[in-house]
Order: structure tokens, then C-alpha cells, then sequence
């Protein structure tokens, strides 16, 4: 992958475990990925593949007991090296996140406008009345109509689309390089999905931003992202150009995926629960592949050794048998 | 707003109704005849009951409540039998001490036990956590009129620091009436201080869970300003719930210790009144402290308001 000579971020071999160090519990494997400057990224995999951890560990707010290594080099410095203050200086000033649930992320006892304003004030952005106006800026631009009613408003006195307006906003505050979107439109009805998408691409444009979308929708994925990383048990799948990779998919997982994609009047809720079987706990992975078990084409080898990545077109997939292998191109 | 004060109101006065006939009826069932017991054992049945007519003990008992109810009503609070003087008069003098002493106790267990309960939830697991949650749970077994006895001995007894007993009055002066009341005010503080650091405590943590306190950090807020900031005050709601019930424990509270300490206060006076079968006094008090407790929940109600903005609503409807 050679996308541009400086990306803005580049992962390599990112891993999260939890539980005792000699049995460790891994939760995020050798994950690695480039992303460019204004360049977007989706992850996707069924719940518990490890997407959030991935993303949790690009900000440094991974839970307590987690333990991480490799390399995260942001505008090329390693932001696994930072220490909590270092991290302060770039959550919400060059990272923002957006978080799944917009009923339960924002703080039920502040005012909207203050939670918007809060990050540009702690950054030392702006001071406090400026702070406001460009929330009330804010408000207006991610589509919250009486933006003057509505900052002083509560959390609980907006709808859920309007509360992922609000988080959008406050991630976006402080002009970040990088937007983390968290399962954006998970927790959200359809239409109001379609909205917050179009939203996402808009602000993208509008800020220049490079933008990393996790889902489990794969729609959102295709509207949204130019490259796409699968993800299942801690392990990238497959990795490839969206558009392609949805086309054509190499990996049995990522066919799987797609296969258990619900038609386009996808309702709120459904999941992508159409692959045999469930995903296992950490714990429960075989050594190899972590497919294996679920797959139809695994073999023993498959159980035991971790396949390595074979470019199959313009896809890198992790499979001892990967389709369209033998027409596909090289590496 | 309007109907929600006007509802409170209502709430109040049905309170205080209950209380004065629950302690009415009590007292009627209750043994002994205050006359009987003022004049002693040299009493002839003749003067009992010329002091019986006398206190109007001999009328029947409804018509005795609703003459009590009345008097309540218009602030009279009628007479002590024991020292034949208005006890609206005994109790604003005894309030006078009592009052501070509770509020004074309230504010420190307060002042105490959610800075220690923040901190411990912050260091939670660790060292700093567990001896505070263990010096709650041993200033928990120990009764807070032991307290008291510890404290005249150390500080007033053998430091010498602080009187051992007894109140001067504010007539003398804030300071002197203050020192009076503060070893007091400590005891009694003491154990509810655990109680609102162990609840602080656990609330902290509950709220430290939420999705919200991931979302403030990742704006770039340390975790010391996460948790003053945001998580704090979300925190605080259940503890506010516990400082309307502990005032009507500090209040019961008030009795041993006024009497630890030889304090003039109400708790004194309502130990001594039912010693003395001062009946009326007795009954005044409940229906008092009743009062201040129901006025004190009030009160607290009223911040919660102010704390979590979606009860605030509620409470509109
Ligand atoms: N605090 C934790 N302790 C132990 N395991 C955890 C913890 N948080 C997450 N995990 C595990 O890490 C795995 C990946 O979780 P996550 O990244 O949240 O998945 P996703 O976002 O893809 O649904 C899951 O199997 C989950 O059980
Ligand atoms: S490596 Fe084997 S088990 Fe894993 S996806 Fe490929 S065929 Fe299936
Ligand atoms: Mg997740």
C-alpha cells in the first residue's frame, strides 16, 4: 500500500489484550492500515471483532485494563508513546470521535451549546463567548433547526438523530485531521441514517477531514469510504478499495458478509446474523484463522496456522483459500 | 412550578396532621397522669384533680386535640405543666442550640464525606481507597454518642482545647457559643460523614461507567476534569437524597449527644419532658421535628432541581 509518501496516520501491528499477560485475551491483532491525509477508511465485522478497542486505541482511551503495542505514528509520531498528557493535547484537537449511542454519550446534565463549546475552551481555542458562538455555528450546520432555542437545550429534550448532530458537532469543534466515526448510525431509524451519512460525507468535504467509519452497515461503509478493512476476531480479513472489495470479495468471511446483507429497506436493528454460527469469545478462537469453525471451506491447516495476507486483485485477503485466487492478479 | 409548590404544601400539612395524631394518640395510651406525676407520691387525690381541671386534663380527649390542633394553627403552643411557662418560649430558646448544632453537623458530614468518597472512587482498588473505605466502615460501628465521649476527653479534658460541656448562649458572643457546639457538631457528623462517603463513593464509580465520561475525554479533558466537570455533579443526585433522610437522624442524633455535652437543646428538653410526663412539650416537639424534617426534604428536593436538569422537567409536568 503505497498511498501517499506521508500519511496522516499509520497503524502497524496495533494489538489490544486484556486478562493475564501469559494467557493474554486479544482482543485486537496485528491490525495494520495507512490512511492519507482527507482519506477515508471503513472497519467492518460483526459485533465483537475488535472495531471498537481499534479505535479506542487510536485515541488513547482504551479501558484500563487493556494492554496495547505496536505503532499508531500520527503526522509521523508515535502516539502509543504518549503519555496522558501528550494524549489530552490530541483527543478532540486532532482526533475527534463519534461514539454509537447518541441516547447515552452525551452528559445529561450540561447544556448541549456548553458541550459543544467545552472542547474549544479546554483546547484554548477560543474564550468562552466566542466558544458559544461558533457552537451556535455548529448547531446550525449540522442541521439542528432553532439552533438558538436549541443550545441551551438538554440532552434529553432532543431526538436521537438530533443528539448524533450534536456529537458530530462536538467532534468536529476543535477543526480535527481525523474523524473517528464510531457506529454512527447504528442506534438510529433508516431515514435518519441516510441523513447523518450525508452529513458525514458533507462535513468531510467541507473540513478537509480523513475519516475512519465503523459499521456494521454495510451501506454506510460503501456511501462513505474509499478503502475498506475487515475485521473479525482482532485480525484484518480483508483489506482493499471499497467499491472492489464489495464487488468482488475474496475472503469466505467477507462474502459472508455480504451474503447476510439485508436488502436496501434495511430496518432499523437488523444485523448481519445471517453467517452460520456466532462469533466466539476471545478465548475461544482457534490458533489459526479465526474464521475457522464458521467457515465451509476450512481445513485443519486453517485451525492451526494464521493464514498471511495474498493479493487477490486489488484486495489483500488473510485466507488459506481465498476466492478468486487462482483468475485473480499478483501482489 | 406553581402546582408542584402547592402540592408540596398540601403534602406538609397532611405530614404534620399525621404526626400530631399519631403522637396524640400515643400519649393518650401511654400510662401515667402528668398531675399525678408533678405533684409526687405525698398527692392527695383531691389536689390531682384540682391540678387535672387546672391543665385541662379533664376535658374529654377529641375536644382536647382539636384545642391542641388550633393552638398549633396559630402558633400557640400552650403551656408546659412542669414549669407552668409557654413552651413556644422553651423551644425557641432550645432551638437556638439545636438548630445550629444540626445544621452545623449536616455541613460537615457533607464537607467531609464527599471530598473523601470522590477521591476514594478516583483511586479506586488502590490503597488511598481502601483505607478510606475502611475508616468509614470503623467510624460506622462506633456509636456517635461515643464519639462525643472520646472527644470531651481528648479535646476538652486533656488538651484542654475546647469546653467539655455545657452552652454559654450567643448572647456571649459567635465565637464562645460556636466552640461550644463544635465537638458536638463533630460527633454527630462523624458517622453520617461515612455513610455520605461510602454512598459518594459508589455513585462516583457508577457514573464514571457511563458512556458520557468516554466522550468528555476524548474532547481532551483530563480525567480530574472529567470527573469534577461532568462526572461529579451527576453524581451528587442520589447523595442529595441522603442528606433529607440524615437530617432527621442528625435530629434524633441531638438527644444523646445534648445530653453528652449538657447542651440546652431541644433533644435535652424532649428527654426531660418525657422524664417529667411534660406532655405537651412532648407532643409539640414531635410535631415540630416533624416539621423541620419534612421542611429540610423540601429544601433538598428543591437541589435537585438544580442538580440534574431532566427531574427538573419532570417536576413541571
Ligand atoms: N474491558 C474489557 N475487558 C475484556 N474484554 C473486553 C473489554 N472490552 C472489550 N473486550 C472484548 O474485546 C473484544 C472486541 O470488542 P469491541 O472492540 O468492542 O468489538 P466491536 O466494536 O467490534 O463490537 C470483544 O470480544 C470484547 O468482549
Ligand atoms: S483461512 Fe480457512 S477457515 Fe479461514 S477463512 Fe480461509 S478458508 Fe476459511
Ligand atoms: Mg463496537
Amino acid at each position: 500500500m503505497s498511498e501517499t509518501a506521508s500519511p496522516l496516520i499509520a497503524v502497524d501491528r496495533l494489538a489490544v489484550s486484556f486478562g493475564d499477560p501469559a494467557r493474554p485475551l486479544a482482543a485486537v491483532r496485528q491490525v495494520s492500515f495507512t490512511l492519507a491525509p482527507g482519506g477515508t477508511l471503513g472497519i467492518v465485522g460483526e459485533s465483537g471483532s475488535g472495531k471498537s478497542m481499534t479505535a479506542r486505541a487510536l485515541i488513547g482511551l482504551l479501558p484500563e485494563s487493556a494492554r496495547v503495542s505496536g505503532t499508531v505514528a500520527f503526522d509521523g509520531r508515535d502516539l502509543l508513546a504518549n503519555r496522558e498528557r501528550d494524549w489530552e493535547a490530541v483527543r478532540g484537537r486532532q482526533i475527534g470521535m463519534v461514539f454509537q449511542e447518541p441516547m447515552t454519550a452525551l452528559n445529561p446534565a450540561h447544556r448541549i451549546g456548553d458541550q459543544i463549546a467545552e472542547g474549544l475552551i479546554h483546547h484554548h481555542l477560543l474564550d468562552r463567548r466566542a466558544a458559544r458562538a461558533e457552537a451556535l455555528r455548529l448547531i446550525e450546520r449540522v442541521g439542528i433547526a432553532r439552533g438558538r432555542e436549541r443550545i441551551d437545550a438538554y440532552p434529553h429534550e432532543l431526538s436521537g438523530g438530533q443528539r448524533q448532530r450534536v456529537m458530530i458537532a462536538m467532534a468536529l469543534a476543535c477543526k480535527p485531521s481525523l474523524l473517528i466515526a464510531d457506529e454512527p448510525t447504528s442506534a438510529l431509524d433508516v431515514t435518519i441514517q441516510a441523513q447523518i451519512v450525508e452529513l458525514l460525507s458533507e462535513l468531510r468535504a467541507e473540513y478537509g477531514l480523513a475519516l475512519i467509519v465503523i459499521s456494521h452497515d454495510l451501506g454506510v461503509i460503501a456511501d462513505l469510504t474509499e478503502r475498506t478493512l475487515i475485521l473479525y476476531g482482532g485480525r484484518v480479513m480483508e483489506e482493499g478499495g471499497t467499491s472492489a472489495l464489495f464487488r468482488a470479495p475474496a475472503h469466505p468471511y467477507t462474502r459472508g458478509l455480504l451474503a447476510a446483507r439485508p436488502g436496501r429497506h434495511k430496518a432499523k436493528g437488523e444485523h448481519l446474523d445471517a453467517i452460520p454460527g456466532n462469533v466466539p469469545a476471545i478465548a475461544d478462537f482457534p490458533p489459526g484463522c479465526p474464521f475457522f469453525g464458521r467457515c465451509t471451506d476450512g481445513t485443519e491447516r486453517c485451525r492451526l496456522q494464521v493464514p498471511p495476507p495474498v493479493a487477490v486483485g486489488d484486495s489483500l485477503a488473510r485466507c488459506w483459500f481465498p476466492q478468486g485466487q487462482a483468475s485473480g492478479g499478483q501482489a | 412550578m406553581a402546582g408542584f409548590l402547592a402540592r408540596r404544601f398540601l403534602g406538609f400539612v397532611a405530614t404534620l396532621l399525621a404526626t400530631a395524631i399519631i403522637v396524640f394518640v400515643a400519649l393518650e395510651i401511654l400510662p401515667g397522669d402528668p398531675a399525678a406525676v408533678m405533684l409526687g407520691v405525698t398527692a392527695t387525690p383531691e389536689t390531682i384533680a384540682a391540678l387535672r381541671t387546672d391543665l385541662g386534663l379533664d376535658q374529654p380527649a377529641v375536644l382536647r386535640f382539636f384545642l391542641w390542633l388550633k393552638g398549633l394553627a396559630t402558633a400557640d403552643l400552650g403551656e408546659s405543666y412542669a414549669y407552668r411557662v409557654p413552651v413556644a418560649g422553651l423551644i425557641g430558646e432550645r432551638l437556638a442550640v439545636t438548630l445550629p448544632l444540626t445544621l452545623m453537623a449536616m455541613g460537615l458530614s457533607t464537607a467531609i464525606g464527599i471530598p473523601i468518597g470522590t477521591y476514594a472512587a478516583s483511586k479506586a482498588g488502590k490503597l488511598a481507597d481502601r483505607l478510606a473505605m475502611g475508616l468509614a466502615e470503623l467510624v460506622l460501628s462506633i456509636p456517635n454518642f461515643w464519639f462525643g465521649i472520646l472527644f470531651v476527653l481528648l479535646f476538652a479534658v486533656t488538651l484542654n482545647w475546647l469546653p467539655a460541656g455545657g452552652f454559654p448562649g450567643w448572647e456571649v458572643g459567635f465565637g464562645p457559643a460556636f466552640a461550644a457546639l463544635l465537638l458536638p457538631a463533630v460527633a454527630l457528623a462523624l458517622p453520617q460523614a461515612a455513610i455520605i462517603a461510602r454512598l459518594t463513593r459508589s455513585s462516583v464509580l457508577e457514573a464514571l461507567a457511563e458512556d458520557w465520561v468516554l466522550t468528555a475525554r476524548s474532547k481532551g479533558l483530563s480525567r480530574r476534569a472529567t470527573l469534577y466537570r461532568h462526572v461529579l455533579r451527576n453524581a451528587l443526585v442520589p447523595v442529595v437524597t441522603i442528606l433529607g433522610l440524615q437530617f432527621s437522624y442528625l435530629i434524633a442524633g441531638t438527644i444523646l449527644i445534648e445530653n453528652v455535652f449538657s447542651l440546652p437543646g431541644l433533644g435535652r428538653l424532649i428527654f426531660q419532658a418525657i422524664g417529667q410526663h411534660d406532655i405537651i412539650v412532648v407532643k409539640d416537639l414531635v410535631v415540630l421535628f416533624a416539621g423541620l424534617v419534612v421542611a429540610v426534604n423540601f429544601a433538598v428536593d428543591l437541589l435537585y432541581g438544580i442538580i440534574d436538569p431532566r427531574l427538573k422537567r419532570e417536576r413541571r409536568r
